[in-house]
């Protein structure tokens, strides 16, 4: 019997708001135990939550992209369970009414199969705090700096049906909540973590089969290792004729499987109910149409732009790893006559190499755009060799400096814009005539020798490459 | 030293008659006479003393306000971070809070002298704070009787004159039932004329932060200072206060007072049916008009609150679970039990009550039934106290169907207890302001409150009335003193 594989994800986004869901205490990562944590935030007696108005616009801003429905009505509600690190006894989080449903994310899996992947609700929750294991033997401690940083969680529809499928939608998604500056998408601080609800159906059964939850998934990787366990696991119990508990498992990355957590019979009943400390969120259709004008290009758009400079589709996934990247790209090109594909190959090659040396990134570029931009242009008009351009380049990430100085400096009298060039091609193509007319016939090889002769009358301080472009036109032209 | 009431207290402070320190003075004294009626809490002397020297600096410096000088007392259930906040508690009996609720910084502000925090049920479950982990209140017209809860203590403190007036809070009635039974004045805001921040929660969306006080004109001039919009508080109303003491003594010809028959019922006293009867005669006297209006849902009224304040409590409560603060039991081996217990221990038997019926409540499978349906029974409710106040101005009522009980004589029976709120909870459930006031006395010593409640941010109009009532008639300015001094 073949079975197949329906998967369902549901995504924690946490927004990159300046400070927390409902108080004013910042949300930066890594800071000392507890040093983030306000009165709200621990859930001290008498105190009272204050909705932050920029987690509301962001969730707004990712309905309007993934084009879907924004409730102009959305409700908090209080989901009630204990936990140490659940300062409040319950988590404040949308239930019965979220602030988004109803969206759509088109996904391409390579190949040109396209899928839509469709998007159930996206609603806004408070982050829980962090109970701390490995400090102490006798103790647990508590962090609550995490407590109250706002999530969005994205849950889909039992829609996707293989790892690839999932993982494509993830990259996807990932690269939406990037561009659309809501996250900063880092995995392994649990900026953007995913639980998968998968289950296994007989092909052709339209019910769908029991399903089991994976948490604890933290990279790409292990999203694609945990369903592939998972997946087995369920279809060597089918085959066996056993039957699949509904429960939550944790993927342990060590063992390389899945582990019971909890079984459904042992969750919590969370008592959901709207919570009477807030108000329902009113939407008004300008907050909306506001946002809709000031959306960032999302990455569809981004690529469908590129296509018009002729980059290949490797370039373009290039382009789009960050927002920072391409960004970039195009500072220099609104700066630079350049081809487009003459500044991606470099940012991929010389400058990306560069960044990994340092380990910056293009969020922190060490040369501007501007600069760059002008380099490639002394480049793309011939006036330097790629060589030199490499070595001024290397000169530049130390130390800033002014290029037409540095093409000086480096020992290479400008090409006076190619004429030097020019004067010596044509002083050599009239010394070797009758070559120049073999060359003119057909024999192509003697581009060669011509090379030979312009590098050695230019003591090699120039690019062959560009001597052998200007010398092919010049022959025809001569 | 006439403290007879507020206003005498401001002129005496103003023209030099006494100084705030010789008033707070005076207040301690009493305070400390009074012990046995159990209505403090805390009481910070010294602290006392200090704001009381600030407030005759303030005064000869001409810097002063309506109420610096003023000795008052909070409920516990506001935090202060100058003295403990136990909201009557185990729980937090230790619990210092590090911020203070924003009414506890207007009246700072005022420059009022806070002498102590008073008395309360714990957690403000309750109506006859007997269910206090410092133990019960007594009312100090009849010491075997209770003051009323939750805000028992507040109220017996302004009762036998211990403080010049106290603040209180109000889910179901707890401002105006003990205010009832000690022959006080007391005001329940519209909801979200008060900040909550700081006000520990008992039922959020129905809490409300009053005033206990001898006289609507006393509970003019300290609303005057306290009402207003808060950002801390979501559910504040963000809207213009008017000054509640220029309207005060504004005519009541062709005020229509609703008077509903369902309120007189056999099982309220007849003394209390008297009194309102007597109190609605007055005001058409007065000019009034006296409609009688059908309230067809009151009776649904106690059972939706308790579904709804129990299911509320029952989330607000959970945050005390021995991690972070409060009370933290010493016997629990494993986390499960350190919750448990510290809840098992810290808690009191009305609160674990209510939480568990709150968890019933909410229960899957419960939820439809019991939350679901109170709150479709709540807007029932709304609908029809909004829509009796579009044809009237007020609705008059008995503000209790019984005085002051004996301590003890219902602590058996939870359900018959609930009943005491019959009258109160509708305000609070439709978030209307209500105030009670004095209306007579039951065998010469046990006092009656009426109820009036209004539409929504209509406290001006029920301060005027209430005032206009209390020009003509004696009873607010009866105290257990003078009235035994009299009988």
């Amino acid at each position: 019997m073949s079975f197949q594989t329906v998967i369902g994800l549901e995504v924690h986004a946490q927004l990159k708001t300046q400070s927390k869901l409902f108080s004013g205490t910042a949300t930066t990562y890594g800071a000392k135990p507890n040093s983030q944590t306000s009165f709200i935030d621990a859930g001290l007696p008498g105190v009272l939550p204050v909705l932050n108005e920029a987690a509301v616009k962001m969730a707004i801003q990712f309905g309007l992209a993934i084009k879907a429905r924004i409730h102009d009505q959305s409700i908090f509600e209080r989901k009630n369970y204990f936990y140490p690190d659940l300062p409040k006894g319950y988590q404040i989080s949308q239930f019965q009414h979220p602030i988004v449903s109803d969206g759509q994310l088109k996904i391409d899996l390579g190949d040109g199969q396209l899928k839509t992947v469709d998007i159930l609700r996206a609603h806004l929750e408070e982050d829980a705090g962090k109970s701390l294991h490995d400090i102490s033997n006798t103790h647990t401690g508590i962090d609550l700096n995490r407590a109250g940083t706002p999530l969005l969680e994205i849950v889909t529809t039992p829609c996707l049906h293989s790892s690839k499928e999932v993982v494509c939608y993830l990259k996807s998604l990932h690269q939406l909540l990037l561009f659309l500056n809501l996250c900063d998408g880092n995995m392994q601080e649990g900026s953007f973590r995913c639980d998968v609800n998968v289950s296994l159906r007989p092909i052709g059964q339209q019910t769908l089969g029991t399903r089991t939850e994976l948490k604890n998934l933290n990279s790409f990787k292990f999203i694609e290792k945990a369903l592939a366990y998972e997946v087995q696991r369920h279809t060597n119990l089918l085959l066996d004729g056993q039957p699949i508990h509904q429960e939550t498992r944790l993927y342990c990355p060590v063992k390389n499987c899945t582990e019971v957590l909890r079984r459904k019979e042992n969750e919590n009943d969370y008592r959901y109910f709207p919570d009477p400390d807030l108000l329902p969120i009113a939407i008004d259709q300008d907050m909306v149409l506001l946002l809709k004008k000031t959306m960032p290009a999302l990455p569809a758009d981004i690529r469908s732009s590129l296509e018009k400079d002729h980059l290949s589709t490797e370039d373009i996934d290039y382009l789009l790893t960050s927002p920072a990247v391409i960004q970039y790209f195009n500072d220099v090109k609104t700066h630079s006559h350049a081809e487009p594909k003459m500044i991606v190959n470099w940012l991929k090659g010389v400058y990306q190499a560069a960044l990994h040396e340092q380990q910056l990134s293009f969020e922190q570029p060490p040369i501007a755009a501007t600069k760059l931009a002008t380099l490639l242009n002394k480049l793309q008009d011939n006036v330097i060799s790629n060589h030199l351009a490499k070595r001024i380049f290397a000169h530049l990430l130390s130390k800033d400096e002014d290029i037409d100085f540095l093409i000086k400096t480096y020992g290479v009298e400008p090409l006076n814009d190619g004429k030097d060039l020019d004067a010596i091609i044509k002083k050599i193509i009239e010394t070797y005539k009758s070559q120049a007319d073999d060359y003119r016939s057909g024999k192509d090889k003697l581009l060669a020798f011509f090379v030979g002769q312009v590098m050695k009358e230019m003591k090699g301080k120039v690019d062959p490459a560009a001597v052998s472009e200007r010398l092919r036109l010049m022959l025809r032209e001569l | 030293m006439d403290t007879s009431s507020l206003r005498s207290l401001i002129t005496g402070l103003k023209n030099g008659t006494f100084s705030s320190t010789e008033l707070t003075t005076h207040y301690l004294k009493r305070i400390h006479e009074a012990s046995s009626l159990n209505a403090f809490i805390t009481i910070d002397e010294s602290a006392a003393l200090l704001a009381a020297a600030a407030a005759d600096k303030a005064i000869k410096n001409g810097s002063a306000k309506t109420l610096t000088g003023i000795p008052i007392a909070h409920k516990d259930i506001f935090c202060t971070n100058t003295m403990p906040t136990t909201c009557g508690s185990k729980m937090l009996a230790d619990f210092y809070a590090p911020y203070e609720a924003t009414i506890v910084s207007h009246l700072n502000n005022e420059g009022t002298v806070l002498l102590g925090k008073t008395n309360m049920d714990e957690f403000a479950m309750g109506s006859s704070n007997e269910h206090s982990h410092f133990g019960a209140v007594k009312n100090p017209w009849d010491r075997s009787r209770v003051p009323g809860g939750s805000s028992g203590g507040s109220a017996a403190a302004v009762a036998a004159n211990l403080v010049a007036f106290a603040t209180g809070s109000d889910t179901g009635g707890s401002v105006r039932q003990p205010a009832a039974f000690c022959n006080l004045s007391g005001l329940k805001p519209t909801y979200g004329l008060l900040s909550r921040f700081g006000m520990v929660a008992y039922a959020s969306s129905l809490d409300q932060a009053g005033i206990l006080a001898h006289s609507a004109d006393c509970l003019a001039l300290v609303l005057n200072s306290i009402a207003g919009f808060d950002e801390k508080d979501s559910t504040s109303v963000n809207k213009p206060i008017p000054n509640y003491e220029t309207t005060l003594t504004d005519s009541i010809k062709g005020l229509r007072i609703g008077l509903p028959p369902c309120f007189f019922q056999k099982e309220v006293d007849e003394n209390i049916q008297k009194a309102t009867h007597d109190a609605a005669t007055f005001f058409k006297e007065a000019g009034a008009t006296i409609v009688e209006l059908d309230l067809k849902r009151h009776a649904l009224w106690a059972p939706c609150y308790y579904v709804i304040a129990c299911a509320e409590a029952s989330s607000n409560l959970s945050r005390y679970d021995g991690i972070r603060f409060g009370y933290r039991s010493k016997n629990a081996k494993t986390l499960t039990e350190l919750i448990t217990r510290s809840r098992s221990e810290g808690f009191g038997m009305e609160v674990k009550r209510r939480i568990l019926t709150g968890t019933y409540v909410l229960s899957s499978g419960y939820f439809d039934d019991y939350y679901i349906k109170a709150q479709k029974v709540r807007r029932l409710i709304q609908n029809e106290l909004e829509q009796a106040l579009s044809t009237v101005d007020v609705i008059l009522g008995p503000t209790t169907p019984t005085c002051a009980f004996k301590i003890g004589s219902t602590i058996t029976c939870p359900t018959q207890r609930y009943l005491a709120d019959i009258f109160t909870v509708g305000a609070n459930l439709a978030g209307l302001p209500a105030l009670s006031i004095p209306a007579g006395l039951k065998d010469g010593n046990l006092p009656i409150g009426i109820q009036l409640m209004g539409a929504h941010f209509s406290e001006a109009r029920l301060l005027n009335i209430a005032n206009i009532y209390q020009q003509a008639t004696q009873w607010h300015q009866l105290s257990p003193e003078n009235h035994r001094g009299a009988s």
